[in-house]
């Protein structure tokens, strides 16, 4: 173990931690932020209740997003010092405006609308809803265009040993960034989306008073309205992705693939089982054509191979492995495909239920409680595999991982803080789900049981 | 004035609003266990700060991208240099804001009991922690020509910046408790008036005694001169205005002393410091500054748009929510967290 695998742990963990809550917060914000507009709108007091419900979900979820949040901002300075000597002159600045732009406003206005239901106008306390929902969003956008130049660096001049700005409106137009983005909102939205349903299915498999049932009757409608629009979004935004990425970083698409050669027309494969040492499978199924048809919409075209696109790093950047983890591609990318069709599939069966009146429907309501995890599988999963497959990159082209992290920071230090981290990161984990549990689980209108000292 | 003394500002603004704002946030942390009699007691202390202290921390953050932004290698040594404080003020951070939010979810009174402990360490080590960094700044650490830092954790620990870190840690006790006179009613603002006269005189010592300090340690003479000016002597006199208010129970004048003494404090740190950011106590030539830590004159250009159209923006709106939360919280009060 050496100081560089330790700090790529460190980042893994804390970001794939942080980014299990990110974005329920932001998808969850939008749909309360709904909901409290039809109650403005309505006057509907079901609407307020509603709304409180899930906005006490949304504000447990928020806390531990933001808490995880703060290291983040930190970590590159941390433990990847070179790399923000060699990028801080372009990477600096979207997250120095994300905190400008996006962190003030949702603190502030999560601040008003948590403690403002009885000092703000109706008015005032649904902007503040909706300006916590544009914050996360405009901090999406922020923080990947940071992501995008490290998967596209575009923009930049290398001059006095590091890359320096020459175009903002690069790092904004970044044709990464607009394919990346959408996917990720409409993920985050999704994520939110099965949260409700799930959580609605859970209390309308129970025996409910009628006022109880009726919100979450209409909370089901609302998640499902909201999913199956988020989940179309996020599987075409993802295909869109996909093909872009076959351009520009063909090697990340060949390792989510495992194919080894190039082939014209490719095969799509469905299994695999293979030897990364050997480079060829030892057990596949593929359906021909399809990889093919994918990337370029029609049954012929070459797709690139591991060991041609191998051969066409070492020409341009000298003897090295270019090759990231096959096995950890493959699988991530299936892992989050498989249940971004899942959740296609299940949230057009919640339309079905709705448009045929079968919403009380037992066996397909309890289909729906435990999708609630295909998001952040989804999440996780798609998060691994876009940052692996850059491997062994941390800016595309530019700078390798193992020129980026700290030449000061010792193997013993990022131990103790990797430990550290991961225990907190754990102890906190238990208490977000025991909170979430509670309040999930506890049907709005009945009055808390008090625990007696 | 060039951009990189315009971002050295900025960044000065940044942190003179961090530390009065997020100053009093940990003083009331700090003080939690200690003034708070019961569990409605503890929720009336830190409702007091729960709509404001998530918008106060983001201070910090942004302060923290600022320095990415417009010095990255100030950014990349300090923070790969500071890395086991910096661990500990972030665990600190971590727990503390998970903690405002899920202490009152339950009512068990051991599930609360942990929490506002987490609180009050969660304030206590950066309140301690932040004393000590920026003692070491301007005191001046081992950095290499390559700017990497290659000192301990324990070089950090000198007499000097363990003062800074005893001054930090007074100063935002005393703070917090001057807002408390001004949040709470009854009982609990009695209890936080005694205590405010009580950590008043020990704040005031060790301040000054960090002061005195800062001639012999820092190279503030030369910097600044036997009579450092305008600001530092403002700063000293602040905090003695801030111990004739309180003593004369005028807390919202006090209240506006602690806030310049803390806000002129940070402002004279960086007055110390200028035109470096980090200092080099191997060789004055190794020293970090404005300029050979800085971004390219385009991304500061950028930047500075950015900055001086949306801080406006930021203090308006933060403004307005300190306004709409100005009441007084009390054990009648509906309490959200």
């Amino acid at each position: 173990m050496d100081a560089l695998i330790l700090a790529r742990w460190q980042f893994a963990i804390t970001t794939v931690y942080h980014f299990f809550f990110v974005p329920l917060s932001i998808g969850l914000a939008l749909i309360v932020a709904i909901m409290e507009t039809i109650y403005v709108r309505t006057g509907n007091p079901l609407y307020k209740t509603m709304t409180k419900f899930w906005g006490k979900l949304l504000v447990i979820n928020f806390a531990i997003g933001v808490a995880t949040g703060i290291v983040q901002e930190f970590q590159f300075g941390m433990n990847w010092s070179d790399y923000s000597r060699f990028v801080g002159d372009i990477f600096g600045a979207p997250l120095a405006i994300e905190a400008l732009m996006a962190f003030f406003l949702e603190s502030t206005f999560l601040g008003l609308w948590l403690f403002g239901w009885e000092k703000l106008t109706k008015l005032q306390h649904l902007v503040s809803i909706w300006l916590l929902a544009i914050g996360s969003t405009i901090s999406s956008f922020w923080i990947l265009a940071a992501n995008s130049f490290m998967h596209q660096p575009v923009g930049y001049v290398i001059n006095n040993g590091r890359a320096e700005m020459e175009s903002f409106s690069a790092l904004l137009t970044n044709g990464h960034l607009w394919v990346q983005w959408p996917h990720t909102m409409f993920a985050a939205i999704s994520t939110a989306a099965f949260f409700v349903l799930g959580i609605s299915a859970y209390h309308l498999r129970r025996p409910l008073a009628d006022e109880a049932k009726e919100l979450f009757r209409r909370s089901f409608q609302i998640g499902t309205l909201i999913g199956i629009v988020s989940t179309l979004g996020v599987v075409l935004a993802g295909h869109a992705q996909s093909q872009y990425i076959i351009k520009v970083q063909p090697m990340k698409m060949a390792a989510a693939e495992a194919l080894w050669e190039s082939e014209d027309p490719a095969a799509l494969s469905l299994f695999t089982v293979a030897s990364e040492a050997e480079q060829r499978d030892l057990f596949a199924i593929k359906i021909p054509g399809m990889l093919s048809f994918l990337t370029f919409n029609r049954f012929e075209g070459e797709v690139r191979g591991i060991k041609d696109l191998q051969a066409e790093s070492e020409a341009t950047y000298g003897p090295g492995n270019y090759i990231p983890s096959v096995f950890l591609n493959y699988w991530s990318f299936r892992g989050m495909v498989g249940a971004g069709t899942l959740m296609l599939g299940l949230a057009a069966m919640a339309l079905y239920m709705l448009a045929r009146d079968k919403i009380q429907s037992p066996r397909m309501l309890a289909l729906l409680v435990p999708a609630l995890g295909l998001p952040y599988l989804a999440n996780a999963t798609g998060w691994i595999f876009t940052e692996m497959g850059r491997q062994p990159w941390i800016v595309y082209g530019v700078l390798r991982t193992e020129d980026a992290v700290s030449p000061t920071v010792s193997t013993g230090m990022v131990l103790i803080t990797l430990i550290g981290f991961t225990l907190v990161y754990l102890v906190l984990m238990a208490a977000t789900a025991y909170l979430m549990l509670k309040y999930a689980t506890r049907v709005p209108g009945e009055t808390a049981t008090v625990h007696a000292g | 004035m060039d951009l990189n003394i315009l971002w050295f500002i900025l960044i000065t603004v940044l942190f003179v609003g961090f530390f009065i704002l997020e100053g009093f946030d940990y003083g009331v942390g700090i003080l939690l266990p200690f003034l708070g009699k019961n569990d409605t007691e503890r929720r009336v202390i830190i409702n007091t700060i729960g709509p404001v202290w998530d918008g106060n921390e983001v201070w910090l953050l942004t302060a923290g991208g600022a320095i990415f932004a417009a010095f990255p290698h100030w950014y990349a040594t300090l923070f790969s240099g500071f890395y086991m404080a910096l661990f500990l003020l972030l665990l600190g951070l971590i727990v503390r804001a998970v903690a405002f939010e899920y202490r009152s979810k339950d009512e068990n009174p051991r599930w609360r009991m942990v929490w506002d402990w987490a609180i009050f360490f969660g304030s206590a080590v950066p309140a301690l922690l932040w004393g000590v960094a920026i003692a070491n700044m301007v005191y001046g650490v081992k950095i290499d020509a390559e700017m990497n830092y290659v000192g301990t954790f324990f070089d950090l620990l000198n007499p000097y910046a363990l003062l800074g870190g005893l001054a930090s840690f007074t100063l935002f006790t005393l703070h917090g408790a001057v807002y408390l006179d001004l949040k709470t009613t009854d009982a609990l603002r009695e209890r936080a008036m005694k205590m405010t006269l009580r950590v008043g005189p020990v704040a005031t010592v060790i301040v000054v005694a960090f002061i005195i300090a800062t001639y012999f340690f820092t190279d503030a003479i030369e910097h600044l001169g036997v009579d450092p000016g305008f600001v530092p002597m403002a700063s000293l006199l602040s905090l003695f205005g801030a111990a004739y208010f309180v003593n004369t129970k005028r807390l919202g004048w006090g209240f506006v002393m602690t806030s310049l003494n803390i806000g002129l404090s940070v402002i004279t740190i960086f007055m110390l410091l200028f035109p470096r950011v980090l200092v080099s106590n191997l060789n004055p030539e190794w020293s970090l500054t404005i300029y050979n830590a800085s971004s390219s004159p385009k991304t500061l250009t950028i930047m500075s748009f950015v900055a001086l159209i949306f801080l406006p923006i930021v203090l308006g709106y933060q403004a307005w929510s300190y306004w709409v939360f100005r009441h007084r919280v009390s054990i009648k009060s509906e309490l959200t967290y």
